[in-house]
């Protein structure tokens, strides 16, 4: 019931817009029954799905969780301040209503005025319309896959990464840990023998954490070359055999990294580089007599973009705006559009023969002809962001629910959506109604005006 | 599960008392054709569900020829539907729900008939928790004819084969060997944060295997505080779970992962994780675009002992109750505690019976046999704890325990302060209750 009472809050700008209409033609008609005759429907239906509710719902928010047993007076509106998650969901719907109408209106200006301008302006308008013939919640499953934190899987993420990678290091291996404690160093700044070498010593860098798939087909068994007396070798190798194995050994079955560029710095500052084998091997011919540091190179690895997370808390309220505006911009742009057909040309020509830039001609003729159209249109939004409630239930993932969350869709959790309180569920409704009336008087005394 | 909180929705509407009784004395006869009547029956089961149910009902018309069932499928509606219909004064005969709650709800109402006539039925063939379960101030209202376990872990064959460990038995193994994985290259687990009850699924799973029965249902009806030191441990070994070095996608990864995709990293050629903890309804998901075949693709293994722990296992289930006390609605509660009934649907699969009688080589596959045994041989059995709480707490999307587990995957190692937000969240939800 109180769900009914909240969608006719919703509804209730139409409705009320329309009812002057039938009462000035009864006043026009000849016989009051004949007016009562064509009232009943639309009354019945405005008692039945907006009145009844209306009602039933401002009652019912002063009564608590178990019912009409229970009188509660003004707790549940008391509730709105003290709990903390529809507290933040009012500040949020200021945010929200301080942000996005103004965008959306600004968006739709400029669309508007651009798209008059250029050829295929049909294609253009089709294209930014488009958005409204989906369902905001369809939207909302759309988004929310675009921005999800894998580049595998959301195309924003994808996006960046595309971009990314022209500039990244793209080595043969992904992701890799020191098997022992004898390397240090990570992926990002390569690993590195902790103790020196001498001429006719071997290295032994084993890696780990790096799945099976990931080395290239190629890879053979790990293999500790041998070293003559002038020369400094050693294995790069996936340090790991099923089970463990003993890290820091190389043992059957484990595989060599093929294409690793390691690096060995004298003691002199001189650095030397050699790329390993298929079975991870590598050599460094005729190096002095001095002290050696090896180390396996940066470049090695692929710097794997982990995605931006606009799911999550800190990003999610942001990115849902962003494919509301998306969704809205499009409906500003027909409706300013509209306007700016309807607006007289001659105003425009005379402005420029008298030698107005165009942005002169905009901001001082065009915006101010076209402000009775933007009011409706930001009105609109207003009221439009107020009960915004499907985009973010259907973006945001649920562990950042309660980081997007609005009145409206604490109106929902709080009865239906979980937790079965209709009493204080019933009073965020109200609380809505309330917000939403002053909007309504605006738009009402407009089409008085207008009328 | 999320569906059954959705529906419970309704129970705000205040339920008028109903004594609904047509008297009728009891007659203990199993099976004979001298009953006669008939039954209406509303309950969850809907498609598949529904038709193997009418299996089930087929069994109960060979053994009472001469009472005819009508069976009414009013899925996720069932708390509306019923709770309605007992306001009206109209309910069925006997009715079929998930809610642990709504049954006690009906039995406080005066709505429900006891089961008393078919004690020696049920004690005979459910293992002990199921009957506490159903069990009111010392009668049976209810019969759980039809299980869920959710103390499993399935895992990829392919990628524990690669790193060589074998399913767990221990708590201490599986975080040995999720370590051992880590080296071989492959996270070793998939976390769905995004849905909180994942998390109070893995939560309840440490807390009744660590804690033990009698804690656990302390827990649940809140007579001890979250804030029990035996709440901060449970927390402290499921922090070592959740470390974001183990988990797909690290911790802000996770917290993105629905369930759906959990399943799914896990269920693939080149899988992103080799395990995830979560219930016997895990394949079912994936089920149409599952690559892998059961056993040499994935398998499942128990959700692991904790300190030495006994089986236990915590669950769900679908439980069968009585509105109307009729000898033919008697007959149908008898014949569906038989270990018959069970198998008519056990046998056409998506069932697992804790009738302890049932033999086990009737489930359709190895996998299911696994985890569906495990309901009628385990030590203990718990309901799933979200499930027995306020919604407030236990049941809704971004606030209560959801919100907060979730909280606690973002930063595992805070176990005091998220024990203090846990408790100041359900100490309000039990007082507005």
């Amino acid at each position: 019931m109180s769900g009914g009472a909240g969608g006719g809050s919703i509804t209730a700008e139409p409705a009320v817009a329309q009812a002057p209409l039938p009462d000035a033609g009864a006043r026009r008609s000849s016989t009051t029954l004949t007016a009562i005759a064509f009232l009943l429907p639309a009354a019945l239906f405005l008692g039945v799905w907006l009145l009844y509710p209306t009602i039933y719902t401002i009652v019912r928010s002063l009564f608590g969780r178990s019912g009409f047993g229970d009188f509660v007076g003004f707790d549940n509106y008391k509730q709105l301040w003290t709990n903390t998650l529809v507290r933040d969901s009012i500040v949020r719907t200021f945010v929200w209503l301080a942000i996005v109408p103004l965008i959306i209106t600004i968006f739709g200006l400029l669309f508007a005025v651009l798209t008059e301008r250029v050829r295929w302006s049909v294609a253009f308008k089709t294209i930014l319309f488009m958005p409204m013939a989906i369902s905001l919640f369809a939207t909302g499953v759309i988004w929310h896959v675009m921005y999800l934190k894998d580049p595998n899987q959301g195309a924003v993420n994808a996006a960046i990464g595309g971009v990314r990678s022209v500039f990244a290091s793209s080595g043969p291996v992904e992701d890799a840990q020191p098997s022992t404690a004898t390397v240090t160093g990570s992926k990002s700044r390569g690993f590195t023998l902790k103790t020196p070498l001498q001429a006719g010593q071997s290295a032994l860098i084993g890696l780990t954490g790096i799945p099976p798939d990931d080395l290239p087909a190629t890879a053979k068994q790990a293999k500790v070359p041998h070293a003559s007396n002038s020369e400094i070798t050693g294995v790069v190798w996936r340090d790991f055999s099923p089970g463990g194995g003993k890290p820091g050994k190389v043992e059957p079955l484990e595989l060599g990294i093929p294409g690793a560029t390691v690096e060995l710095k004298g003691s002199d500052g001189k650095t030397e580089s050699a790329t390993t084998g298929d079975d991870g091997s590598f050599t460094f011919d005729d190096v002095g007599s001095g002290r050696y540091t090896a180390s396996v190179s940066a470049s090695t690895f692929s710097s794997a973009f982990g995605g931006v997370s606009w799911l999550g808390s800190a990003l999610i309220t942001p990115a849902i705006m962003v494919a509301y505006i998306w969704v809205w911009a499009g409906f500003a742009m027909v409706v300013i559009g509209a306007g700016l057909a309807a607006m007289p040309r001659d105003v425009l020509e005379a402005a420029r023969t008298d030698g107005a830039t165009e942005w002169q001609v905009f901001r001082r003729v065009t915006v101010p002809l076209l402000a009775p159209v933007l009011s409706v249109v930001f009105i609109t939004m207003l009221i439009n962001v107020l009960k915004v409630f499907d985009i973010i239930v259907s973006i945001a993932p649920g562990s950042t629910q309660s980081d997007a969350s609005v009145i409206a869709v604490q109106m929902w959790r709080q009865s239906f959506g979980g937790v079965n309180d209709f009493g204080f569920g019933s009073a965020i409704a109200v609380f809505l109604f309330i917000l939403v009336i002053p909007m309504l008087m605006l738009n009402v005394r407009r089409f008085r005006r207008e009328g | 599960m999320t569906k059954t909180r959705f529906a419970l929705a309704v129970l705000a509407v205040p339920l008028a008392v109903l004594a609904a009784g047509c008297g009728g004395s009891s007659k203990s006869s199993s099976g004979s054709s001298d009953v006669n009547g008939n039954v209406s029956i509303t309950g969850v089961w809907t498609g598949d569900e529904q038709k193997s149910f009418q299996a089930v009902l087929d069994v109960c018309k060979e053994k009472y020829p001469n009472v005819t069932v009508k069976y009414n499928s009013s899925g996720d509606n069932t708390p509306t539907v019923l709770s309605t219909a007992v306001q009206g004064g109209n309910p069925p005969d006997l009715a079929a729900v998930s809610q642990p709650g709504l049954m006690k709800d009906f039995q406080k109402k005066g709505a429900l008939q006891p089961l008393d006539f078919a004690k020696s039925d049920i004690t005979d063939n459910y293992p002990e928790d199921f009957v506490t379960l159903t069990t009111i101030n010392g009668k049976i209202y209810g019969l759980i004819f039809k299980g869920a376990n959710k103390s499993t872990v399935w895992y990829n064959t392919k990628s524990l084969n690669d790193a060589g460990v074998d399913p767990p038995k221990s708590w201490d193994d599986l975080i040995k060997d999720a370590g051992t994985i880590k080296a071989s290259g492959t996270t070793p687990f998939s976390v769905g944060g995004a849905d909180g009850w994942t998390l109070t699924d893995l939560f309840e799973n440490i807390y009744l295997r660590q804690a033990g029965g009698d804690m656990y249902d302390k827990l649940s009806d809140h007579t001890i505080k979250w804030t029990d030191p035996s709440v901060k441990k449970a927390l402290t070994t499921m922090g070592q779970y959740l470390q974001s070095g183990n988990i797909a996608g690290g911790t802000s990864g996770a917290l993105q992962t629905d369930f759906p995709t959990s399943v799914s990293n896990v269920f693939a050629d080149s899988p992103k994780a080799s395990m995830v903890a979560e219930g016997d309804f895990v394949p079912g998901v994936v089920a149409s675009s599952n690559p892998l075949k059961p056993v040499d693709g994935y398998n499942v293994f128990a959700f692991p002992s904790v300190d030495g722990s006994e089986e236990s296992v915590v669950g769900g289930g679908d439980t069968v109750m009585m509105f109307k006390d009729t000898p033919a609605s008697e007959a149908i509660i008898k014949c569906l505690a038989t270990p018959e009934a069970s198998e008519a649907w056990a046998k056409r699969g998506g069932f697992s019976s804790p009738n302890k009688n049932l033999d086990t080589g009737v489930y359709p596959d190895e996998i299911t046999k696994t985890t569906a045994s495990a309901l009628a041989t385990t030590k203990t059995f718990r309901f799933d704890m979200s499930d027995l709480q306020p919604a407030a707490f236990g049941g809704t999307v971004g606030q209560g325990e959801f919100k907060i587990f979730q909280d606690f995957l973002k930063n595992p190692s805070n176990v005091d302060s998220i024990a203090q937000a846990l408790e100041t969240s359900a100490a309000k939800a039990y007082a507005s209750q």
